[in-house]
């Protein structure tokens, strides 16, 4: 573990394992109900019994937060998922057969990195409505050019070394060479790749989320609790101020986590 | 010439797959405009009649290509919603766009650099510790939890300007651009810091090799060092990635935008998505791809400008 003599891996960790326990915690259990409202207690700043406040419901902030970023989270981690397979599989079979359709395939891919995210989101949440399963197939669609022109660099080198030539001596088949072979060797180079897609997913849930096509209330999710907190920023200023932390507390961990990955 | 020939070329091929990839995904949308139109007055034979004025009921080839060709000649359509052409919804809203993004890429550049520099120069450890630790916060800041920070202590605790009060071009020129003063500072913050931190270690990537040493063994301090010799190098791919900024500066009003109530292309792509009012949207999404797309042909043209090496990749 030579990563841990890095400075940004070791903050990395450290602010992601906080914000994961956090997360984990919310799952389970929070001080309130994040939905349940009270009419005595709209706006109270922040004190002994809600650490972050209440809201123009009277809810609690900090449950709120706390199931708010495991909402993100989960949305992030299907998203990098899903980027993640699909870019396996693109990346995967155009690193190893090369030819024609690798050129075409990789060229779509350029093209697609070169717009922004946020466009082509919007254009996607267009044609499939708004909603959490919808901006999960948006998002996890649009990751996964990225995943694969990295999977691709990677496995055309991997493809000329002397153990896969072996595997192919031995009769192994391309898709048990690429699987069993192939993948487990790329998977350092991939984590910080991961790391970067957790980060970029986070942001694109929140933003989403924000302009109130993601999440949709009652449910708590940071982007979403921001976009309602801005309406509230004179009388409840830690409102905005707690969700805008949690989301910069995520996106600067897993930020970390890619620069201490890569730096080495 | 043969590079920007080829650079030219290669614009138009994808301008063209631009038009037809917006194009196709605002068709392929479940949903009959003409019923969507009449809403409640909705008859088969009005439906009818309204699907020929608007000529939906030609094939989708012959659609393409009489919208292209009259958004060529522009004139992108009629909005569903409106009843006027798309042009008039358009109408005063490119400017605030363009005039944010082109304020948050000035901010970008001149704050960005410098910093750059700086935080390469400084050597007190403390001093430089903070530098990178600050900038890595600011760049994890979301655009529009940025625009939020803004308005809170610009807009309601210095009361510096009035949030959701955009004065507009017409109004008053000097008001208007200073009200755009702060959604540029919130795109352009987080990217300025992505900026300075690229130029950081592209100065001090250099700083190790050999140039660098003979420059400071003719006597050279580390400043003059960076100044004279470092910082023309440093700066190759640092100016591929600002022309690659100005795209992100264009998507970023996107969001910012509806922090701050402008008027912009954003926020109004948004609203018409809301609306199912698609032609305005496929024009927005159109003009603003098409817009990255020549930003990044600028960039590898400037790039191979300054850097005569890249012709060869």
């Amino acid at each position: 573990m030579n990563y841990m003599k890095n400075a940004n891996f070791r903050a990395g960790v450290a602010i992601t394992s906080f914000m994961m326990i956090v997360i984990l915690i919310g799952l389970f259990w929070t001080p309130y109900d994040p939905n349940a409202m009270s009419g005595s207690e709209k706006f109270n700043p922040p004190g002994l019994s809600h650490p972050f406040g209440t809201d123009n419901f009277g809810r609690d902030i900090f449950s709120r937060v706390m199931q708010g970023a495991s909402a993100t989270f989960a949305i992030a981690a299907a998203t990098v998922a899903i980027g993640l397979a699909g870019g396996l599989i693109i990346g995967g079979l155009t690193g190893y057969y090369g030819g024609w359709l690798d050129d075409l395939l990789m060229r779509i891919n350029d093209s697609i990195l070169a717009f922004p995210a946020i466009l082509l989101a919007l254009v996607m949440v267009a044609i499939l409505g708004k909603g959490r399963m919808n901006i999960i197939i948006s998002l996890g669609i649009l990751f996964m050019p990225s995943f694969a022109r990295i999977v691709r660099t990677e496995v055309a080198k991997q493809k000329n070394t002397d153990y896969v030539r072996n595997a192919k001596l031995m009769g192994a088949s391309d898709i048990r060479i690429l699987c069993v072979h192939i993948f487990p060797n790329i998977l350092t180079v991939l984590l910080s790749s991961v790391a970067i897609g957790f980060n970029n997913a986070v942001l694109a849930e929140a933003s989403m989320s924000y302009l109130g096509l993601g999440v949709q209330p009652p449910d708590p999710s940071l982007g979403r609790m921001l976009n309602e907190a801005q309406n509230f920023l004179t009388r409840a200023p830690w409102y905005a101020i707690s969700a805008g932390i949690a989301i910069i507390l995520l996106i600067l961990g897993f930020g970390l986590l890619n620069e201490g990955l890569s730096d080495e | 010439m043969k590079y920007v020939l080829k650079k030219t070329g290669l614009l138009l091929v994808s301008l063209l797959l631009i038009s037809v990839l917006a194009f196709l995904a605002f068709s392929v949308i479940p949903g009959d405009p003409a019923t969507k139109i009449l809403g409640t007055q909705y008859t088969p034979e009005r439906a009818e009649q309204l699907r020929e004025e608007l000529g939906l009921n030609r094939s989708l080839v012959e659609r393409y290509l009489s919208w292209l060709s009259d958004f060529v000649r522009g004139d992108p359509g009629t909005s569903y919603n409106y009843f006027i052409p798309v042009r008039e919804v358009l109408s005063g809203k490119i400017q605030v766009t363009v005039a944010l993004s082109l304020i948050s890429w000035l901010i970008i550049v001149l704050t960005g650099l410098p910093l750059g520099v700086f935080m390469a120069k400084e050597q007190r450890p403390r001093l430089g510790r903070f530098g990178i630790v600050s900038n890595q916060v600011v760049m994890a800041v979301p655009p529009f939890f940025m625009g939020i920070l803004l308005t809170y202590f610009f807009g309601l605790i210095l009361k510096l300007f009035t949030p959701g009060n955009f004065p507009g071009f017409e109004e008053s020129l000097p008001q208007t651009l200073f009200y755009l003063l702060f959604p540029a500072l919130a795109i352009a913050l987080p990217k300025a810091a992505g900026v300075a931190k690229m130029l950081r270690s592209s100065i001090l990537k250099e700083m190790r090799l050999d140039y660098v040493r003979t420059a400071y063994s003719r006597g050279n301090s580390r400043w003059d060092v960076i100044k004279n010799h470092v910082l023309r190098n440093a700066m190759l791919p640092v100016i591929t990635f600002l022309a690659m900024t100005m795209a992100d500066a264009v998507a970023g009003s996107i969001i910012v935008e509806q922090v701050f109530a402008l008027p912009g292309l954003g926020r109004l792509l948004l609203a018409s998505i809301g609306n199912r009012d698609y032609p305005v949207a496929q024009c927005i999404v159109v003009m603003i791809a098409a817009l990255v797309v020549f930003m990044n042909y600028l960039a590898d043209i400037i790039s191979q400008y300054v850097d005569p090496r890249v012709r060869l990749n």
